[in-house]
């Protein structure tokens, strides 16, 4: 076991993947010297050289277009797209062409990109790069998309991702990338399977479901509503695309009752599905109907009144007190 | 930091002006612009400084297969045409007039070399062995390709506009690596000798219209910064569906290179041994290392942009007579002719041999067998995926509730 950061160990990850595999390369805006704006690839264009950290122009499309191509050639090229809202200028090379391109060849041709896109808000930036635009691409078959919240999952994730032979989206939860836990790099035991939910804390009265930079969140809430008296059950996600309902619909079963959060606005969202899917399945077992916590029906706001924006732990509590209420 | 600073072109702008002012103008006419032409539209062998060195590399069995070849699928276009017309095909992409800039083209790349084409590049199917009854599953509705590109390094059609010009790139960016992937392993087993894998390249087609696509501008800076072997081979046939040339380009698209530091050649595209010429010389500079060239063939879309178009909507049939007058094929046959390199019989065997291709296309495409739509939950995915599972066990549930009915019915 080491204890390192969710950015660490994703450098971690991504370092044992260019040494165990020759054609696996790194394409991105500053991640050569620079390592990245969040200094993800630090120290791997030293190890690796330009050849395997390349540092492209600065073309979204031009990104996922050329890893299109290098993938069709037999390489394993990882994509970084710098910030969730700038992954649109790749979004038709990502959704027409990279997802499509297994059954347009009816199974001929195999495109195993992997994409990683740091999401989420909480930072205090500008415009553009607090975004959660999960939702968009799991709508879109063809596509997995994954996302660890913590060092352990980080570190192996990034490896399982490129291993896949499906095209993978990960979203890194920006603002945890500071978080630090204790990574085993040695074998990743309950993570040998990336789109597998994880139960991270048990409990017998309602189930919470997130994923990436609200799982803390859910966790501290857990512990909160404990002090009234309520025993909750906090699920990772971990996948989007897929999504492992079992899981989920084992715990509902249990707990009678779900509360879904994450950042992207409850519109359309990952929640909505979650709550349509449970319904159907665990419809004798519910208390109470499923309810979302997310973002409002608007562009991500400015970073002055980013909290009131952001599912909390109040805001969880709060869903959870009108889940009890039924 | 002076201008010194500055990366330097090879390539001279100078006179750009005068050129858009004569490219404004030439639109419907002669391009003003020079462009390399060694088969005259009459049918008279010119000569070029630097091509005509690989015309005469051209021996007339060559020659003779250029003319049978691009007969050959002006004829398929024909029977595809009319299969669509008869409701076989839900649509038909026609490519009659731009011959010569796919067969020219094609019969320049070897077999190591990918080709991505547009929807368009039946002639160019042709030249690397894809069976021309596959080309057709796409338009039947059968299938979103149709063939496998790994049979023949052509690969599918793509629909959305200059997307697969990306993909050509990074394809000669992995060409790149497997040389060095290539070199240090020779080199780790102590064999400093020539790789034993012939060199390859890269060829990506697109229009006129999708030149004003984001993704050509992206492709070129990315082949220019890694010198990728690759070349860009623009069709301007003058038509993007119903808006001329002169709304994407105010100056010869071939000159758009120069912009990104790589040679940019016009060359007739109506003309099958210059085409041929200009992209064996393009592909040997990409397969040597020395990195991409844009060619544009100056062509013309005599037909319609697809069977759903109507180009008397916006085009005079005057501009199509004009252009006519150019045909590929006639000046072939004049010149194959005047040197004593074909003779009738030469020509009628090519007539048979077309209609030989048309009645075997004609046949393949009724015996199209329409898939199985589970072979669409099984290529959605390589890995297994439980949400694909679960739709697909609903289905075969659903699907058998129909065939107890139909069992019940017929008790």
């Amino acid at each position: 076991m080491t204890t390192m950061t969710i950015a660490k160990a994703i450098n971690e990850g991504l370092r044992a993947t260019l040494a165990n595999n020759p054609r696996s390369l790194l394409m991105g805006e500053d991640i050569g010297p620079l390592g990245g704006v969040y200094r993800v690839t630090d120290g791997l264009f030293a190890e690796f050289g330009a050849d395997r950290v390349v540092d492209t122009p600065l073309a979204e499309s031009g990104i996922i277009g050329t890893a299109i191509g290098l993938s069709l050639r037999g390489y394993l090229p990882i994509c970084e797209i710098q910030f969730d809202g700038f992954v649109f200028p790749g979004f038709n090379q990502i959704t027409t062409q990279l997802a499509k391109m297994h059954s347009r060849s009816n199974g001929n041709l195999t495109v195993p990109v992997v994409i990683r896109i740091p999401y989420g808000g909480g930072i205090g930036s500008i415009e553009h790069h607090s975004e959660s635009p999960e939702a968009l691409f799991a709508h879109t078959a063809g596509l997995r998309i994954i996302t660890p919240s913590n060092p352990h999952d980080a570190y192996w994730m990034i490896q399982q991702a490129v291993e896949c032979q499906d095209p993978v989206i990960v979203f890194e939860p920006k603002r945890r990338y500071w978080l630090k836990g204790d990574v085993d790099t040695a074998a990743p035991g309950p993570s040998a399977d990336p789109f597998k939910a994880h139960v991270l804390r048990e409990g017998t009265d309602a189930t919470v479901v997130v994923y990436g930079p609200l799982v803390p969140v859910a966790l501290a809430a857990a512990n909160a509503a404990a002090e009234d008296g309520h025993s909750v059950e906090v699920i990772d996600l971990r996948s989007i695309s897929p999504i492992d309902f079992d899981t989920v619909t084992e715990s509902v079963t249990k707990t009678g009752r779900l509360v879904v959060a994450h950042e992207a606005p409850t519109f359309g969202g990952i929640g909505g599905e979650i709550a349509a899917r449970i319904s159907e399945r665990a419809f004798h077992s519910l208390e109470a109907p499923v309810i979302r916590v997310g973002g409002f029906h608007m562009p991500y706001p400015v970073a002055k009144v980013e909290e009131d924006y952001l599912p909390d732990i109040d805001r969880i509590l709060e869903a959870l007190d009108r889940a009890f209420s039924y | 930091m002076g201008a010194t600073h500055l990366p330097s072109t090879e390539f001279d702008g100078t006179g750009i002006e005068d050129r858009l002012e004569a490219e404004a103008e030439a639109r419907l006419g002669d391009p003003a612009d020079p462009m390399v032409q060694l088969l005259a539209p009459d049918g008279t062998l010119g000569s070029d400084p630097v091509f005509s060195e690989y015309a005469e590399r051209l021996d007339a069995d060559k020659l003779r297969g250029f003319y049978a070849d691009m007969a050959k699928i002006r004829r398929f276009d024909v029977e595809a045409t009319a299969l669509q017309r008869q409701g076989q095909l839900a649509l038909w992409v026609p490519l009659t007039g731009q011959e010569a800039a796919q067969i020219g083209s094609g019969r320049a790349s070897q077999p190591q070399d990918y080709i991505f084409p547009t929807y368009r590049e039946h002639g160019v199917a042709l030249t690397r062995n894809v069976d021309l009854a596959e080309l057709l599953r796409q338009f039947r509705g059968v299938s979103n390709g149709g063939w496998n590109p790994k049979d023949t390094n052509f690969h599918l059609y793509t629909l959305v506009l200059a997307a697969q010009t990306p993909h050509a790139v990074g394809y000669a960016m992995g060409i790149q690596r497997d040389q060095k992937l290539a070199a240090s392993a020779a080199a780790a087993a102590g064999n400093t000798g020539p790789a034993a894998e012939p060199q390859a390249a890269v060829m990506v087609y697109f229009g006129d219209g999708a030149s004003s696509e984001g993704d050509v501008h992206e492709s070129m800076v990315f082949a220019s910064s890694y010198k990728a072997p690759v070349v860009f081979f623009c069709q301007n046939n003058h038509w993007a569906i119903s808006v001329p040339t002169a709304v994407q380009t105010r100056i010869p698209l071939a000159n758009r290179a120069k912009g990104y530091g790589f040679p940019g050649i016009r060359v007739d595209g109506n003309d099958v041994i210059a085409v041929h010429a200009v992209t064996e010389w393009a592909l040997e500079r990409a397969r040597r290392g020395e990195g991409p060239v844009l060619i544009e063939a100056f062509t013309y879309r005599v037909g319609a942009h697809t069977t759903a178009d109507d180009p008397t909507k916006y085009r005079e049939s005057s501009e199509e007579e004009h252009w006519r007058a150019k045909d590929p094929l006639v000046r072939l046959e004049t010149y194959l002719r005047a040197q004593g390199l074909a003779d009738d019989a030469f020509f009628e065997q090519v007539r048979a041999d077309g209609d030989e291709l048309a009645a075997y296309v004609r046949k393949t495409t009724h015996d199209l067998e329409t898939p199985d739509i589970r072979t669409a939950f099984a290529n959605t995915y390589v890995e297994a995926h439980p949400l694909v599972a679960e739709e697909l066990a609903w289905f075969e549930e659903y699907s058998a509730g129909f065939a107890d009915e139909a069992e019940g019915a017929a008790n």
